[in-house]
């Protein structure tokens, strides 16, 4: 690889602006930033900011009725905006690589992995004898982390999981050594103990290639972590660019201000009173059944291995834990969707079962907020409708009393009457997870259930989401289930924390206990996997990591 | 996008075409230029024009007269077979779709067979049974579009079961039957009405082809599928007898699968506020 000086910029974007079609809305507007070589810059922002268009644009792989209406791509001194077709090919894969967000679609699963990680291979490097070729792959392979290359080159894509795919689709583009990697939330579908690994391989790999990257992202404290530089983007807008560390410390514009100050942070400890628990799981278990085969039945699966917990009246007990690892199963056992294969569940000291009489109050006094707000909605009801149906068990209210309190539940939640004859259709995501949380506390519930109920959502509106339940559950009193996988969240929301690992809980304790001695192994993995954050003066905040090996000598 | 942009003029069109036959029909009930059925052997196969307005037939009946009176005929016949399909099917479908296990096993069983046999075939076989009239056509008919309708139910309830929102209406409390009814139904008729409007337009083809067959609504009560079958033999002298009914026929369909495209998107609150 020939070394350019560090002094001009690999990419340098200026004044890019992109419309929808000629003269229609503008999606990216205005927007300049460069890279130099070997350097990782991230590009963060919410939903809708067009951070992924711009990004795009570098490779010319904006959907078509995007055109660039103003500005220039320069990559290495070219101008990429008006680079043909065949130029472009040229460049992508060879020069420029990229990681998508989706390692489960973004491999073809009809092609073994040896044969996609050649393809781009054979296509750029023809002066490479086939055999120096697989050489090559292998090599690679083993690089990423991959147990047996050999045997990899004949598997299927179906046959690994997330992180692996990621590491594999991290393996093909750096097999053509591009001068730039653009890695588009290359982390967010996988496991926050996998995601940390899979960036601290994509900074060594792209070390070692002196390869320029550029990250996208909307996870702030990610993107902070593993770049130099960095750019906010907000509504097709550059609102800062600057040094990480800067920004970090003395953010100069509002917005990232905003952004920095809607991370989760822990609050002071709250007291929960020794009551009488609200709802207690004994010994709890779930089997999911074999699958039928033509004469026989394969063994059952276990998810839950007898599970023990107690919630108290105004408590809320965090469930955490990798994905698979039955805390969702936890959630929906207790909801009641799914019947226990053994152990019980009491509430208020009755055990509960679907024959007892007690099942319809503990129906009316068990609630749930389910994790994708666009789908937990009827499409067909009106907001109006939809929380009005809470009450429609209730005893006792007369329809005018029940009119009165979904106004009342659509006012507290932030939406007001005016929302009541729309549809979800029409609302943004944080605005149909407040019609979940009204339709789940309208009866006034002394329990409720989230599974993660803010993974769906921005940054900014997870904060607001955030605050708004924290509100209602202080006005209302109800205990509450948090499930969830994002240990920041938990750290800001839980008085007590559950830790779960393959169906089997393996640490439990108050919060500033598990976040701050945790005894177990796999707490510490999953607690050193997302960076701490410590508010400095100005505003701004000072990331750490916890626990485990200091990861400052990448940056 | 463009969808949006063409959708009124076609449910316009629709509208139209499917307005005018059902005027035809319900009209054919009060007045028609001449008795559909009175034979004058004085004015066999008149040309279309003068005092016949689009001709007469071999027995010198008038043609628009018999259309109208047909048109009733299939708007009627298509109408109770689609309702009595639609609704057995939602029934069916719901069921084997809520419930699954051996219920679903044994009647997708049932059902697949009946699917596998041709729709016609089948309505043939029934009628040699029941007679030519027209609820043995209704009964007939319905019987053999039912499956295709239990199939979309059950596919919609299927993969409706899984989702979230029907998962939330069961941790409200609400009973089975209530989020069937308030919950998973509703959500089924986007699927059903274009089920319904393109079945229409079968029923109306089948009914044709019966009467064609001379299987179905017996003469001398016209239909556009008898009219059609007694045309036949004089093609060359008066072609206009073969080509007004099977104008008829193809005009109906193309304005009922306008209108049941509209209707869909109508009935689509997603859809709402787009344009």
């Amino acid at each position: 690889m020939t070394t350019t000086t560090t002094n001009t910029p690999l990419v340098s974007v200026e004044g890019l602006t992109l419309a929808v079609g000629m003269g229609g809305r503008e999606i990216v507007r205005n927007v300049s930033f460069d890279i130099a070589p070997g350097e990782m810059v991230g590009i963060v922002g919410e939903s809708g900011s067009g951070k992924t268009q711009a990004a795009r644009a570098l490779m010319g792989l904006t959907p078509p009725p995007l055109v660039r209406t103003a500005g220039r791509i320069l990559f290495e001194g070219e101008d990429l905006a008006l680079a043909g077709p065949a130029r472009l090919r040229e460049l992508r894969g060879a020069r420029v690589g990229m990681v998508f967000q989706e390692p489960m679609t973004s491999l073809n699963p009809s092609m073994t992995i040896g044969r996609q990680l050649g393809e781009a291979l054979a296509l750029h490097r023809r002066d490479l004898s086939p055999a120096a070729r697989e050489t090559r792959i292998l090599d690679m392979l083993a690089r990423v982390g991959i147990r047996d290359p050999r045997g990899a080159l004949a598997a299927w894509p179906h046959e690994f999981s997330g992180g692996m795919r990621q590491r594999m689709m991290l393996a093909s583009v750096m097999l053509l050594e591009p001068a730039l990697l653009i890695a588009d939330e290359p982390t967010t579908a996988l496991d926050a103990v996998v995601q940390r690994d899979v960036l601290e391989l994509m900074v060594g790999l792209t070390r070692e290639h002196r390869t320029a990257v550029l990250m996208i992202s909307h996870d702030l404290p990610m993107v902070a972590r593993f770049t130099q530089r960095m750019v906010v983007m907000r509504h097709g807008e550059v609102k800062e660019t600057g040094r990480t560390d800067d920004m970090l410390e003395r953010p100069r514009h509002d917005y990232t201000r905003e952004l920095l100050q809607a991370m989760p942070r822990r609050l002071p400890a709250r007291q929960v009173t020794a009551e009488a628990p609200v709802v207690e799981v004994r010994s709890l278990v779930v089997d999911y059944p074999g699958h039928r085969r033509l004469f026989a039945k394969s063994v059952p699966k276990r998810a839950l291995h007898g599970i023990d917990l107690v919630v108290r009246p105004r408590e809320v007990v965090a469930v955490v834990g990798g994905s698979g690892s039955g805390k969702t199963t936890l959630g929906r056992t207790i909801a009641g969707l799914l019947k226990p294969s053994g152990g019980e569940i009491l509430f208020r000291g009755r055990p509960i079962a679907r024959s007892d009489a007690g099942w319809l109050d503990y129906r009316l006094q068990c609630q749930m907020v389910f994790q994708d707000p666009y789908a937990s909605l009827d499409p067909r009801m009106t907001i109006g409708q939809l929380v009005g149906e809470g009450l429609r068990l209730v005893k006792g209210m007369s329809p005018a009393d029940k009119a009165h309190r979904v106004a009342e539940v659509l006012d507290e939640v932030g939406l007001g009457t005016a929302f009541a004859p729309r549809h979800a259709h029409e609302l943004s995501g944080g605005q149909r997870q407040r019609v979940a949380i009204a339709r789940a506390i309208v009866r006034r519930p002394a329990f409720v259930i989230a599974d993660e109920p803010v993974s769906a959502l921005d940054v900014t509106v997870r904060a607001q989401v955030l605050a708004l339940f924290a509100e209602l559950q202080k006005r209302h009193g109800f205990s509450c289930l948090f499930i969830s996988h994002d240990l920041g969240v938990v750290e800001q929301v839980a008085d007590r924390v559950i830790v779960m690992q393959d169906g089997r809980i393996v640490e439990q304790g108050s919060r500033d206990t598990v976040f701050d001695a945790p005894q177990q192994d796999y707490t510490r993995k999953l607690l050193s996997a997302i960076p701490a954050l410590e508010p400095t003066e100005a505003g701004g905040v000072r990331l750490r990591w916890r626990f485990g090996a200091e990861a400052s000598a990448l940056a | 996008m463009k969808r949006m942009k063409r959708l009124p003029l076609n449910a316009l069109l629709g509208l139209l075409i499917v307005g005018a036959v059902v005027l035809a029909a319900v009209a054919s009930h009060f007045w028609t230029p001449y008795d559909p059925l009175r034979i004058n052997f004085g004015a066999r196969l008149k040309l279309p024009g003068g005092a016949y307005l689009l001709g007469t037939d071999e027995f010198g009946r008038d043609e628009l007269s018999r259309l109208m009176a047909g048109a009733s005929t299939s708007v009627w016949i298509s109408l109770l077979t689609v309702t009595f399909s639609i609704v057995v099917g939602s029934i069916v479908g719901v069921l084997t779709g809520f419930l699954r296990g051996w219920t679903d096993r044994i009647v997708m069983a049932f059902n697949n067979a009946l699917l596998a046999f041709p729709g016609l075939l089948l309505a043939l076989g029934l009628l040699a049974v029941v007679g030519a009239n027209p609820y043995g056509i209704i009964l007939a008919l319905g019987l053999a579009y039912t499956p295709s309708v239990t199939r979309i139910v059950r596919g919609t309830v299927l993969s409706l079961r899984e989702k979230e929102f029907i998962e939330s209406s069961r941790v409200l409390g609400n009973s089975e039957l209530y989020t069937m009814v308030r919950h998973v139904l509703p959500n089924c008729t986007a699927p059903l009405t274009v089920l319904a409007t393109s079945m229409f337009g079968w029923v109306i083809l089948a009914e044709s082809a019966l009467s064609f067959l001379g299987l179905g609504v017996p003469p001398p009560a016209p239909t556009w599928g008898n009219m059609l079958a007694s045309a036949r033999p004089f093609m060359a002298q008066a072609s206009y007898l073969s080509i007004l009914p099977g104008l008829c026929i193809a005009l109906t369909l193309l304005g009922i699968n306008l209108l049941g495209d509209a209707v869909r998107d109508w009935l689509d609150p997603r859809m709402k506020g787009v344009q």
